[in-house]
Protein backbone atom coordinates (compact mmCIF):
# COMPACT_ATOMS: atom_id res chain seq x y z
CA UNK A 1 0.00 0.00 0.00
CA UNK A 2 1.07 3.61 -0.98
CA UNK A 3 0.68 6.83 1.33
CA UNK A 4 -2.18 8.18 0.34
CA UNK A 5 -3.21 11.89 0.66
CA UNK A 6 -6.92 13.13 0.99
CA UNK A 7 -8.66 15.81 -0.92
CA UNK A 8 -10.91 18.15 0.76
CA UNK A 9 -12.54 21.52 -1.48
CA UNK A 10 -14.61 23.80 0.15
CA UNK A 11 -16.71 26.67 -1.44
CA UNK A 12 -14.58 26.70 -4.03
CA UNK A 13 -14.94 29.40 -7.21
CA UNK A 14 -13.00 30.22 -10.27
CA UNK A 15 -13.64 33.22 -12.54
CA UNK A 16 -12.17 33.60 -16.18
CA UNK A 17 -13.02 37.20 -16.05
CA UNK A 18 -16.81 37.42 -15.93
CA UNK A 19 -18.07 33.69 -16.53
CA UNK A 20 -17.62 32.05 -13.47
CA UNK A 21 -15.83 28.47 -14.26
CA UNK A 22 -16.33 26.86 -10.90
CA UNK A 23 -19.36 27.28 -8.78
CA UNK A 24 -18.98 26.84 -4.88
CA UNK A 25 -17.24 23.49 -5.23
CA UNK A 26 -17.58 20.94 -2.46
CA UNK A 27 -15.96 17.71 -2.60
CA UNK A 28 -14.15 15.19 -0.43
CA UNK A 29 -12.20 12.08 -0.88
CA UNK A 30 -10.65 10.08 1.20
CA UNK A 31 -7.48 8.59 1.45
CA UNK A 32 -6.99 5.74 -0.85
CA UNK A 33 -9.92 6.23 -2.67
CA UNK A 34 -10.67 6.74 -6.87
CA UNK A 35 -13.20 9.74 -7.41
CA UNK A 36 -14.14 9.81 -11.66
CA UNK A 37 -15.37 13.06 -12.29
CA UNK A 38 -17.82 13.92 -15.25
CA UNK A 39 -19.98 15.31 -17.46
CA UNK A 40 -20.55 17.62 -20.60
CA UNK A 41 -17.67 19.50 -22.26
CA UNK A 42 -17.32 22.57 -21.16
CA UNK A 43 -18.70 22.13 -17.71
CA UNK A 44 -15.21 22.74 -15.88
CA UNK A 45 -14.14 19.07 -14.90
CA UNK A 46 -10.75 20.27 -16.54
CA UNK A 47 -10.31 23.66 -14.10
CA UNK A 48 -11.28 21.86 -10.81
CA UNK A 49 -8.78 19.17 -11.76
CA UNK A 50 -6.16 21.89 -11.95
CA UNK A 51 -7.49 23.63 -8.84
CA UNK A 52 -6.29 20.74 -6.68
CA UNK A 53 -2.98 20.98 -7.87
CA UNK A 54 -3.15 25.00 -7.93
CA UNK A 55 -1.75 24.52 -12.09
CA UNK A 56 -5.36 27.09 -12.17
CA UNK A 57 -5.65 29.29 -9.17
CA UNK A 58 -8.79 29.23 -7.79
CA UNK A 59 -10.69 32.72 -6.42
CA UNK A 60 -11.83 32.08 -3.34
CA UNK A 61 -12.95 28.67 -1.38
CA UNK A 62 -10.25 25.88 -0.26
CA UNK A 63 -8.47 23.24 -1.02
CA UNK A 64 -7.12 21.04 1.36
CA UNK A 65 -4.54 18.09 0.83
CA UNK A 66 -3.76 16.42 4.09
CA UNK A 67 -5.49 19.41 5.60
CA UNK A 68 -2.70 21.88 4.33
CA UNK A 69 -4.37 24.49 2.34
CA UNK A 70 -3.01 24.54 -1.28
CA UNK A 71 -1.84 27.93 -2.99
CA UNK A 72 -2.71 30.10 -0.21
CA UNK A 73 -1.04 30.86 3.03
CA UNK A 74 -4.32 33.03 4.17
CA UNK A 75 -7.29 34.11 2.21
CA UNK A 76 -5.92 36.50 -0.91
CA UNK A 77 -2.52 35.59 -0.05
CA UNK A 78 -0.55 33.42 -2.35
CA UNK A 79 1.99 30.81 -1.16
CA UNK A 80 5.44 31.36 -2.62
CA UNK A 81 6.90 29.23 -4.81
CA UNK A 82 9.04 27.18 -2.99
CA UNK A 83 5.92 26.19 -0.85
CA UNK A 84 3.88 25.33 -3.75
CA UNK A 85 6.57 23.32 -5.43
CA UNK A 86 6.92 21.28 -2.13
CA UNK A 87 3.55 20.05 -2.23
CA UNK A 88 3.08 19.53 -6.07
CA UNK A 89 5.98 16.80 -5.66
CA UNK A 90 3.01 14.81 -3.63
CA UNK A 91 0.91 15.25 -6.39
CA UNK A 92 1.00 13.72 -9.85
CA UNK A 93 -0.85 14.38 -12.99
CA UNK A 94 -1.57 12.82 -16.09
CA UNK A 95 -2.80 15.23 -19.25
CA UNK A 96 -4.69 14.30 -22.00
CA UNK A 97 -2.07 15.25 -24.62
CA UNK A 98 0.62 13.78 -22.38
CA UNK A 99 2.83 16.50 -22.28
CA UNK A 100 6.21 14.33 -22.64
CA UNK A 101 9.75 16.63 -23.03
CA UNK A 102 9.99 15.46 -27.18
CA UNK A 103 13.90 15.93 -26.39
CA UNK A 104 13.96 13.29 -23.57
CA UNK A 105 14.25 9.32 -24.08
CA UNK A 106 11.06 7.80 -22.17
CA UNK A 107 13.97 7.15 -19.47
CA UNK A 108 14.82 10.89 -19.47
CA UNK A 109 11.37 12.05 -19.05
CA UNK A 110 11.01 10.06 -15.88
CA UNK A 111 14.36 10.71 -14.52
CA UNK A 112 14.06 14.53 -14.86
CA UNK A 113 11.37 14.88 -12.03
CA UNK A 114 14.07 12.36 -9.79
CA UNK A 115 17.28 14.83 -10.94
CA UNK A 116 16.06 18.28 -10.48
CA UNK A 117 13.55 18.09 -7.89
CA UNK A 118 14.01 15.14 -5.67
CA UNK A 119 17.55 15.74 -6.13
CA UNK A 120 18.76 12.18 -6.88
CA UNK A 121 21.84 11.88 -8.61
CA UNK A 122 21.95 10.80 -12.17
CA UNK A 123 22.86 7.03 -11.98
CA UNK A 124 20.12 6.71 -9.23
CA UNK A 125 17.41 8.31 -10.96
CA UNK A 126 18.26 6.61 -13.85
CA UNK A 127 17.82 3.22 -11.98
CA UNK A 128 14.49 4.47 -10.30
CA UNK A 129 13.12 5.82 -14.08
CA UNK A 130 13.87 2.35 -15.39
CA UNK A 131 12.02 0.72 -12.86
CA UNK A 132 8.78 2.98 -13.10
CA UNK A 133 9.11 2.01 -16.74
CA UNK A 134 9.09 -1.78 -16.07
CA UNK A 135 6.32 -1.15 -13.87
CA UNK A 136 4.34 0.57 -16.86
CA UNK A 137 4.96 -2.77 -19.19
CA UNK A 138 7.58 -0.60 -21.29
CA UNK A 139 11.37 -2.13 -20.61
CA UNK A 140 11.96 -2.37 -24.16
CA UNK A 141 10.87 0.96 -24.90
CA UNK A 142 12.69 2.94 -23.10
CA UNK A 143 14.80 4.66 -24.59
CA UNK A 144 12.58 5.54 -27.28
CA UNK A 145 12.38 8.89 -28.01
CA UNK A 146 8.35 10.01 -27.67
CA UNK A 147 7.90 10.37 -31.19
CA UNK A 148 8.76 6.89 -31.50
CA UNK A 149 6.17 5.93 -29.20
CA UNK A 150 2.73 5.17 -29.62
CA UNK A 151 0.16 7.09 -27.70
CA UNK A 152 -0.83 4.89 -25.42
CA UNK A 153 3.00 4.29 -24.95
CA UNK A 154 3.63 7.77 -24.54
CA UNK A 155 0.93 7.81 -21.84
CA UNK A 156 2.17 5.61 -20.34
CA UNK A 157 5.09 7.51 -19.70
CA UNK A 158 3.69 9.87 -18.55
CA UNK A 159 2.04 7.69 -15.77
CA UNK A 160 5.92 6.47 -14.50
CA UNK A 161 7.22 10.11 -14.59
CA UNK A 162 4.45 11.33 -12.31
CA UNK A 163 5.15 7.79 -10.30
CA UNK A 164 8.48 8.22 -10.09
CA UNK A 165 8.40 11.03 -7.97
CA UNK A 166 6.43 8.89 -5.15
CA UNK A 167 3.12 10.72 -5.50
CA UNK A 168 0.08 10.58 -2.85
CA UNK A 169 -2.53 11.82 -5.03
CA UNK A 170 -2.98 11.35 -8.79
CA UNK A 171 -4.57 13.30 -10.98
CA UNK A 172 -6.07 12.37 -14.29
CA UNK A 173 -7.65 14.39 -17.17
CA UNK A 174 -9.07 12.51 -19.67
CA UNK A 175 -5.94 10.42 -20.01
CA UNK A 176 -7.49 7.85 -22.71
CA UNK A 177 -9.01 10.79 -24.86
CA UNK A 178 -6.72 11.24 -27.19
CA UNK A 179 -5.68 7.69 -28.04
CA UNK A 180 -7.13 5.20 -30.43
CA UNK A 181 -9.83 3.06 -28.89
CA UNK A 182 -7.59 -0.15 -29.05
CA UNK A 183 -4.78 1.45 -26.98
CA UNK A 184 -7.40 2.91 -24.45
CA UNK A 185 -7.22 -0.74 -22.18
CA UNK A 186 -3.46 -0.45 -21.39
CA UNK A 187 -3.90 2.75 -19.82
CA UNK A 188 -6.75 1.98 -17.70
CA UNK A 189 -5.22 -1.18 -16.75
CA UNK A 190 -1.95 0.72 -15.26
CA UNK A 191 -4.46 3.33 -13.63
CA UNK A 192 -6.18 -0.07 -12.72
CA UNK A 193 -3.31 -1.59 -10.93
CA UNK A 194 -2.34 1.92 -9.50
CA UNK A 195 -6.13 2.10 -7.54
CA UNK A 196 -6.23 -1.50 -6.25
CA UNK A 197 -2.64 -0.36 -4.43
CA UNK A 198 -4.66 2.13 -2.56
CA UNK A 199 -3.50 5.57 -4.92
CA UNK A 200 -5.98 8.24 -4.00
CA UNK A 201 -6.75 9.11 -7.39
CA UNK A 202 -9.52 12.02 -9.36
CA UNK A 203 -9.82 10.76 -12.81
CA UNK A 204 -11.74 13.10 -15.30
CA UNK A 205 -13.19 10.45 -17.81
CA UNK A 206 -15.51 9.98 -20.48
CA UNK A 207 -15.01 5.86 -19.48
CA UNK A 208 -17.80 4.94 -18.29
CA UNK A 209 -16.86 1.69 -17.22
CA UNK A 210 -13.71 2.60 -15.51
CA UNK A 211 -16.04 4.82 -13.86
CA UNK A 212 -18.18 2.47 -12.65
CA UNK A 213 -16.03 -0.60 -11.86
CA UNK A 214 -13.21 1.39 -10.36
CA UNK A 215 -14.49 4.34 -8.78
CA UNK A 216 -15.36 5.05 -5.39
CA UNK A 217 -17.65 7.97 -5.66
CA UNK A 218 -18.83 9.24 -9.12
CA UNK A 219 -18.83 13.27 -9.39
CA UNK A 220 -21.59 15.08 -12.60
CA UNK A 221 -20.37 18.42 -12.91
CA UNK A 222 -22.34 20.74 -15.26
CA UNK A 223 -22.33 24.33 -16.02
CA UNK A 224 -19.24 24.89 -13.34
CA UNK A 225 -21.50 23.13 -10.60
CA UNK A 226 -20.87 19.75 -9.05
CA UNK A 227 -24.48 18.52 -9.32
CA UNK A 228 -24.10 15.24 -7.67
CA UNK A 229 -21.51 13.11 -5.73
CA UNK A 230 -22.76 9.66 -5.60
CA UNK A 231 -21.83 5.66 -5.64
CA UNK A 232 -20.83 5.04 -8.79
CA UNK A 233 -24.18 2.86 -9.14
CA UNK A 234 -26.27 5.96 -7.56
CA UNK A 235 -25.00 8.77 -10.42
CA UNK A 236 -24.68 5.95 -13.48
CA UNK A 237 -27.45 3.39 -12.91
CA UNK A 238 -29.98 5.14 -10.98
CA UNK A 239 -29.53 8.57 -11.15
CA UNK A 240 -32.05 11.22 -9.60
CA UNK A 241 -31.16 14.34 -10.80
CA UNK A 242 -32.65 14.80 -14.46
CA UNK A 243 -29.64 16.29 -15.69
CA UNK A 244 -27.44 13.34 -15.10
CA UNK A 245 -29.87 11.47 -16.40
CA UNK A 246 -30.33 13.71 -19.75
CA UNK A 247 -26.69 13.48 -20.17
CA UNK A 248 -26.27 9.59 -19.69
CA UNK A 249 -29.08 9.32 -22.29
CA UNK A 250 -26.68 11.35 -24.57
CA UNK A 251 -23.69 9.66 -24.15
CA UNK A 252 -25.78 6.27 -24.50
CA UNK A 253 -27.04 7.10 -27.68
CA UNK A 254 -23.67 8.32 -28.62
CA UNK A 255 -21.97 4.43 -28.03
CA UNK A 256 -24.73 2.45 -29.16
CA UNK A 257 -25.46 1.35 -32.94
CA UNK B 1 38.63 42.33 -67.22
CA UNK B 2 41.93 42.78 -65.64
CA UNK B 3 42.98 40.50 -63.18
CA UNK B 4 46.53 40.79 -62.47
CA UNK B 5 45.53 43.96 -59.71
CA UNK B 6 45.00 41.36 -57.42
CA UNK B 7 48.85 39.80 -56.99
CA UNK B 8 49.27 43.43 -55.59
CA UNK B 9 45.68 43.73 -53.63
CA UNK B 10 44.99 40.04 -52.80
CA UNK B 11 46.46 40.07 -49.72
CA UNK B 12 44.24 43.54 -48.01
CA UNK B 13 41.27 41.84 -49.78
CA UNK B 14 42.11 38.49 -47.69
CA UNK B 15 42.51 40.57 -44.60
CA UNK B 16 39.45 42.58 -45.25
CA UNK B 17 37.31 39.06 -46.19
CA UNK B 18 38.98 38.17 -42.30
CA UNK B 19 38.11 41.07 -40.84
CA UNK B 20 34.53 40.85 -42.50
CA UNK B 21 34.09 37.24 -40.98
CA UNK B 22 35.24 37.83 -37.85
CA UNK B 23 32.82 40.58 -37.19
CA UNK B 24 30.37 39.12 -38.66
CA UNK B 25 30.61 35.92 -36.51
CA UNK B 26 31.55 38.06 -32.63
CA UNK B 27 28.25 40.34 -33.57
CA UNK B 28 26.05 37.57 -34.34
CA UNK B 29 27.13 35.68 -31.27
CA UNK B 30 27.05 39.17 -29.12
CA UNK B 31 23.42 39.90 -30.85
CA UNK B 32 22.44 36.54 -30.33
CA UNK B 33 23.12 36.51 -26.72
CA UNK B 34 21.57 39.85 -26.12
CA UNK B 35 18.15 38.74 -28.03
CA UNK B 36 17.64 35.99 -25.66
CA UNK B 37 18.76 38.30 -22.79
CA UNK B 38 15.73 40.72 -23.95
CA UNK B 39 13.26 37.46 -25.00
CA UNK B 40 13.61 35.74 -21.26
CA UNK B 41 13.47 39.46 -19.52
CA UNK B 42 10.18 40.09 -22.02
CA UNK B 43 8.69 37.01 -20.46
CA UNK B 44 9.44 36.64 -17.00
CA UNK B 45 10.35 40.36 -15.93
CA UNK B 46 7.56 42.58 -14.61
CA UNK B 47 5.24 44.92 -16.61
CA UNK B 48 7.01 47.94 -16.22
CA UNK B 49 10.54 46.54 -17.12
CA UNK B 50 8.96 45.24 -20.36
CA UNK B 51 7.94 48.18 -21.52
CA UNK B 52 11.59 50.08 -21.02
CA UNK B 53 12.62 46.48 -23.52
CA UNK B 54 9.77 47.37 -25.91
CA UNK B 55 10.87 50.38 -26.58
CA UNK B 56 14.33 49.61 -26.72
CA UNK B 57 13.20 47.53 -29.55
CA UNK B 58 11.02 49.72 -31.48
CA UNK B 59 13.79 52.22 -31.55
CA UNK B 60 16.09 49.97 -32.67
CA UNK B 61 14.47 48.24 -35.38
CA UNK B 62 13.01 51.93 -36.47
CA UNK B 63 16.02 53.46 -37.25
CA UNK B 64 18.19 52.41 -40.24
CA UNK B 65 21.97 50.94 -38.59
CA UNK B 66 23.63 53.58 -40.93
CA UNK B 67 22.24 55.71 -38.47
CA UNK B 68 23.01 53.88 -34.97
CA UNK B 69 26.50 53.73 -36.25
CA UNK B 70 27.25 57.23 -36.67
CA UNK B 71 25.38 57.98 -33.58
CA UNK B 72 27.50 55.83 -31.71
CA UNK B 73 30.98 56.31 -33.41
CA UNK B 74 30.88 60.09 -34.00
CA UNK B 75 28.16 61.04 -31.05
CA UNK B 76 29.70 58.17 -28.90
CA UNK B 77 32.75 60.50 -27.56
CA UNK B 78 30.08 63.90 -26.81
CA UNK B 79 28.87 61.70 -23.72
CA UNK B 80 32.24 59.94 -23.16
CA UNK B 81 32.16 56.82 -24.88
CA UNK B 82 35.47 56.41 -27.06
CA UNK B 83 35.77 53.53 -29.06
CA UNK B 84 37.76 52.24 -31.65
CA UNK B 85 36.56 51.40 -34.81
CA UNK B 86 36.22 47.58 -34.54
CA UNK B 87 35.00 47.75 -31.34
CA UNK B 88 32.60 50.56 -32.10
CA UNK B 89 31.90 47.89 -34.99
CA UNK B 90 30.87 45.17 -32.81
CA UNK B 91 28.96 46.80 -30.11
CA UNK B 92 26.86 48.13 -33.12
CA UNK B 93 26.06 45.25 -34.56
CA UNK B 94 25.02 43.57 -31.51
CA UNK B 95 22.47 46.46 -30.49
CA UNK B 96 21.21 46.48 -33.94
CA UNK B 97 21.06 42.73 -34.40
CA UNK B 98 19.41 41.79 -30.82
CA UNK B 99 15.94 43.04 -31.36
CA UNK B 100 15.63 41.18 -33.81
CA UNK B 101 16.95 37.88 -32.36
CA UNK B 102 15.02 38.55 -29.35
CA UNK B 103 11.71 38.19 -31.47
CA UNK B 104 13.14 35.35 -32.72
CA UNK B 105 13.48 34.03 -29.60
CA UNK B 106 10.16 35.16 -28.08
CA UNK B 107 8.18 33.40 -30.55
CA UNK B 108 10.49 30.11 -30.58
CA UNK B 109 9.07 30.28 -26.66
CA UNK B 110 5.56 30.40 -27.73
CA UNK B 111 5.82 27.56 -29.89
CA UNK B 112 6.93 25.21 -26.64
CA UNK B 113 3.34 23.43 -26.01
CA UNK B 114 2.10 25.08 -22.33
CA UNK B 115 1.17 21.44 -21.73
CA UNK B 116 5.13 20.55 -21.44
CA UNK B 117 5.44 23.64 -19.43
CA UNK B 118 2.58 22.93 -17.08
CA UNK B 119 4.24 18.93 -17.02
CA UNK B 120 7.20 20.31 -15.42
CA UNK B 121 5.18 22.74 -12.74
CA UNK B 122 2.93 19.71 -11.90
CA UNK B 123 6.02 17.73 -10.48
CA UNK B 124 7.66 21.01 -8.82
CA UNK B 125 9.99 22.13 -10.83
CA UNK B 126 11.31 24.92 -10.38
CA UNK B 127 10.87 27.77 -12.40
CA UNK B 128 14.82 28.13 -13.72
CA UNK B 129 14.83 24.71 -14.24
CA UNK B 130 12.18 24.63 -16.25
CA UNK B 131 13.67 27.55 -18.45
CA UNK B 132 17.05 25.57 -18.58
CA UNK B 133 15.76 22.04 -19.37
CA UNK B 134 12.06 22.53 -21.00
CA UNK B 135 12.08 25.97 -22.59
CA UNK B 136 15.50 26.72 -23.38
CA UNK B 137 16.11 23.57 -25.52
CA UNK B 138 11.99 23.48 -27.37
CA UNK B 139 12.74 26.83 -28.16
CA UNK B 140 16.39 27.13 -29.63
CA UNK B 141 15.07 24.39 -31.89
CA UNK B 142 12.19 26.13 -33.49
CA UNK B 143 14.17 28.91 -33.61
CA UNK B 144 16.84 27.49 -35.49
CA UNK B 145 15.74 28.28 -38.95
CA UNK B 146 14.60 31.87 -37.93
CA UNK B 147 18.49 32.18 -36.33
CA UNK B 148 20.45 31.14 -39.35
CA UNK B 149 18.31 33.11 -41.39
CA UNK B 150 18.80 36.11 -39.31
CA UNK B 151 22.49 35.53 -39.12
CA UNK B 152 22.67 35.27 -43.37
CA UNK B 153 21.16 38.91 -43.26
CA UNK B 154 24.09 39.97 -40.74
CA UNK B 155 26.31 39.11 -42.92
CA UNK B 156 25.90 41.70 -45.75
CA UNK B 157 25.48 44.57 -42.35
CA UNK B 158 28.44 44.31 -41.61
CA UNK B 159 29.57 46.36 -44.84
CA UNK B 160 28.64 48.96 -43.58
CA UNK B 161 31.10 48.89 -40.54
CA UNK B 162 33.29 50.32 -43.76
CA UNK B 163 31.77 53.71 -42.98
CA UNK B 164 33.20 54.08 -39.46
CA UNK B 165 36.89 52.66 -41.20
CA UNK B 166 36.60 49.46 -40.17
CA UNK B 167 38.92 47.59 -42.49
CA UNK B 168 36.52 44.85 -43.86
CA UNK B 169 36.23 43.68 -47.27
CA UNK B 170 34.00 45.98 -48.66
CA UNK B 171 36.58 48.88 -47.44
CA UNK B 172 39.23 46.95 -49.41
CA UNK B 173 37.23 46.99 -52.06
CA UNK B 174 36.73 50.51 -52.00
CA UNK B 175 39.99 50.96 -51.69
CA UNK B 176 41.25 49.16 -54.10
CA UNK B 177 38.79 50.53 -56.66
CA UNK B 178 39.43 53.67 -56.16
CA UNK B 179 43.50 53.14 -56.62
CA UNK B 180 42.95 50.81 -59.55
CA UNK B 181 39.56 51.97 -61.35
CA UNK B 182 38.77 47.72 -61.27
CA UNK B 183 35.37 48.43 -60.25
CA UNK B 184 33.81 45.81 -61.68
CA UNK B 185 36.43 43.23 -60.70
CA UNK B 186 36.77 44.43 -57.36
CA UNK B 187 32.72 44.22 -56.80
CA UNK B 188 33.07 41.08 -58.25
CA UNK B 189 35.32 39.49 -55.77
CA UNK B 190 33.11 41.28 -53.38
CA UNK B 191 29.98 39.06 -54.67
CA UNK B 192 31.92 36.04 -54.35
CA UNK B 193 33.10 36.23 -51.07
CA UNK B 194 29.86 36.86 -49.77
CA UNK B 195 28.21 34.25 -51.79
CA UNK B 196 30.93 31.62 -50.44
CA UNK B 197 30.07 32.94 -46.83
CA UNK B 198 26.32 33.03 -47.06
CA UNK B 199 26.25 29.44 -48.55
CA UNK B 200 29.04 27.75 -45.60
CA UNK B 201 26.19 29.74 -43.31
CA UNK B 202 22.78 27.63 -44.37
CA UNK B 203 24.99 24.89 -45.01
CA UNK B 204 26.41 24.36 -41.85
CA UNK B 205 22.67 25.53 -40.76
CA UNK B 206 20.94 22.94 -42.15
CA UNK B 207 22.74 20.54 -41.20
CA UNK B 208 22.36 21.37 -37.69
CA UNK B 209 18.47 21.28 -38.09
CA UNK B 210 18.91 17.78 -38.96
CA UNK B 211 20.49 17.06 -36.60
CA UNK B 212 18.47 18.62 -33.96
CA UNK B 213 15.21 17.96 -34.75
CA UNK B 214 15.84 14.29 -35.85
CA UNK B 215 14.07 12.91 -32.30
CA UNK B 216 11.03 15.56 -32.25
CA UNK B 217 9.70 14.99 -35.78
CA UNK B 218 6.61 12.73 -35.91
CA UNK B 219 6.61 9.57 -37.11
CA UNK B 220 4.62 9.27 -40.13
N1 LIG C 1 -8.09 29.95 -19.78
C1 LIG C 1 -9.42 30.13 -19.91
N2 LIG C 1 -9.93 31.34 -20.18
C2 LIG C 1 -11.25 31.52 -20.31
N3 LIG C 1 -12.16 30.56 -20.19
C3 LIG C 1 -11.73 29.33 -19.92
C4 LIG C 1 -10.34 29.04 -19.77
N4 LIG C 1 -10.19 27.72 -19.51
C5 LIG C 1 -11.44 27.22 -19.49
N5 LIG C 1 -12.36 28.17 -19.73
C6 LIG C 1 -13.82 27.98 -19.75
O1 LIG C 1 -14.20 27.37 -18.54
C7 LIG C 1 -15.19 26.38 -18.76
C8 LIG C 1 -14.74 25.07 -18.16
O2 LIG C 1 -13.64 24.58 -18.88
P1 LIG C 1 -13.00 23.15 -18.60
O3 LIG C 1 -11.83 23.03 -19.47
O4 LIG C 1 -12.80 23.00 -17.15
O5 LIG C 1 -14.17 22.21 -19.09
P2 LIG C 1 -14.18 20.62 -19.16
O6 LIG C 1 -15.36 20.16 -18.37
O7 LIG C 1 -12.86 20.08 -18.79
O8 LIG C 1 -14.48 20.37 -20.69
P3 LIG C 1 -13.89 19.22 -21.67
O9 LIG C 1 -14.69 17.97 -21.39
O10 LIG C 1 -14.19 19.76 -23.04
O11 LIG C 1 -12.45 19.08 -21.40
C9 LIG C 1 -15.39 26.31 -20.26
O12 LIG C 1 -16.59 26.98 -20.57
C10 LIG C 1 -14.21 27.01 -20.85
O13 LIG C 1 -14.58 27.69 -22.01
MG1 LIG D 1 -11.29 19.10 -19.86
Amino acid sequence: MVAASSVEMRKVNKYYDKFQALKDIDLSILPGKVTCLIGPSGSGKSTLLRCINFLEEYDSGEVRIDGQLIGYDAPNKKMSGRKLREMRRSIGMVFQQFNLWPHMTARENVAEGLIRVRRMSKAEAQRRAAEALVKVGLADKMENHPSRLSGGQQQRVAIARALAMEPKLMLFDEPTSALDPELVGEVLSVMRTLASEGMTMVVVTHEMGFAAHVADQVGFMEKGELVGVDSPDRILHRPEDARIQSFLRTYHERNSF
Amino acid sequence: MEWSVFQQYGPSLLRGFGNTIICWALGTVFAMALGLVIALIQRYAPRWVTWFVQAYIEVIRGTPFLVQLFVLYYGGPLVGLRLDALPAGLLGLTIYGSPYFAEIFRSGFRAVPHGQIEAARAIGMAETDIVRRILLPLGLVSSLPALVNFSIILTKETVILSIITVPELLYQVQRMSAETFRYVEANLVLALFFWGLVETISRVGRRLETRITKHLIERT
